[in-house]
């Protein structure tokens, strides 16, 4: 193993106090990058580039994975669950107007989607349930046992 | 627009006002498509999530307001894992520079779309003020 000199050839000028402190740097520097991804703003959200946008969460019994999918009817979307990956795809279809309607804004968009997220740990894939009211779909995917949290008591 | 094309993701535009926000909470532009026919304008705006009983539409001079509030809707017990987009309200403004007949409009919201249909005002009738004497 090569071993940093401590004393001398210190071009940031802190002194070293370990071999490891470096190591301990760079630990600390990801803590604060994994903050950053997890702080609720926009501008540090975690992007995928793949539509819809996702929002996971989870509580004891259940992952809620949800995405805004406005004027989208039921029909048009197909949810497919194979193992731990969720599938999420469909069209979002904006029925043309007239030929002689002038345009203003034209800002929202139409057109097909796919998009799949693998769930952390072990899903009963049997009891998935999916809602979608006022635009926002839901989708409550029950954690199987093995991967649910027991309470262990002290005897 | 074609129908074959692949929806891209749209980062959600927070709303850039100058004035200061008294509420917390993050408040989002909602898109929208505006079109106007002879008879009138129509205009679509996608707000996910929010009820026909937190919509507000408002028209005053020529200025129209939408506002939509989200309720909250995750379980306490909820915990995040992975997040790719913010929730918040909705809030955009218009001017409108047709005179809107204010009797006669219609909202209607379905799946997170509001459809607000504004018909043009009939040109106002020139109207002649006989002035008495006596």
């Amino acid at each position: 193993m090569l071993w940093r000199r401590l004393e001398d050839n210190n071009p940031f000028g802190r002194g070293w106090r370990s071999p490891f402190s470096e190591l301990e740097n760079m630990r600390r520097d990801m803590e604060r990058l994994s903050d950053l991804m997890q702080r609720r703003s926009p501008f540090q959200a975690f992007r995928s580039g793949v539509f819809p946008a996702l929002n996971l969460t989870e509580d004891k019994d259940n992952y809620y994975v949800r995405a805004e999918l406005p004027g989208i009817a039921n029909a048009d979307l197909d949810i497919q669950m194979t193992g731990n990956g969720l599938s999420i795809s469909g069209e979002r279809k904006i029925p043309a107007e007239d030929g002689n309607v002038k345009y203003h804004r034209r800002e929202r968009e139409s057109g097909k989607f796919s998009r799949i997220i693998n769930l952390p740990k072990d899903v009963d894939s049997e009891k998935v349930e999916a809602k979608l009211t006022d635009g926002l779909l839901t989708i409550k995917v029950p954690k199987a046992e093995t991967a649910k949290p027991r309470q262990i008591t002290v005897g | 627009m074609t129908d074959n094309q692949e929806l891209q993701v749209k980062e959600k535009q927070e709303v850039q006002s100058p004035a200061e926000h008294t509420q917390s909470g993050a408040v989002f532009t909602p898109l929208v498509d505006i079109f106007e026919s002879e008879k009138d304008i129509v205009l679509l705006a996608d707000m996910p999530g929010v009820k026909s009983d937190d919509l507000n539409i408002d028209l005053r001079e020529n200025t129209l307001t939408l506002a939509g509030d989200i309720a909250p809707f995750e379980g306490p017990d909820e915990t995040d894992i992975l997040i790719e987009y913010e929730v918040g309200k909705y809030y955009r403004q218009f001017t409108l520079s047709e005179v809107v007949d204010q009797s006669k409009i219609e909202a209607a919201l379905n799946d997170g779309v509001l459809k607000l249909t504004l018909p043009k005002a009939e040109k106002a009738q020139p109207r002649k003020i006989e002035v008495k004497t006596g």
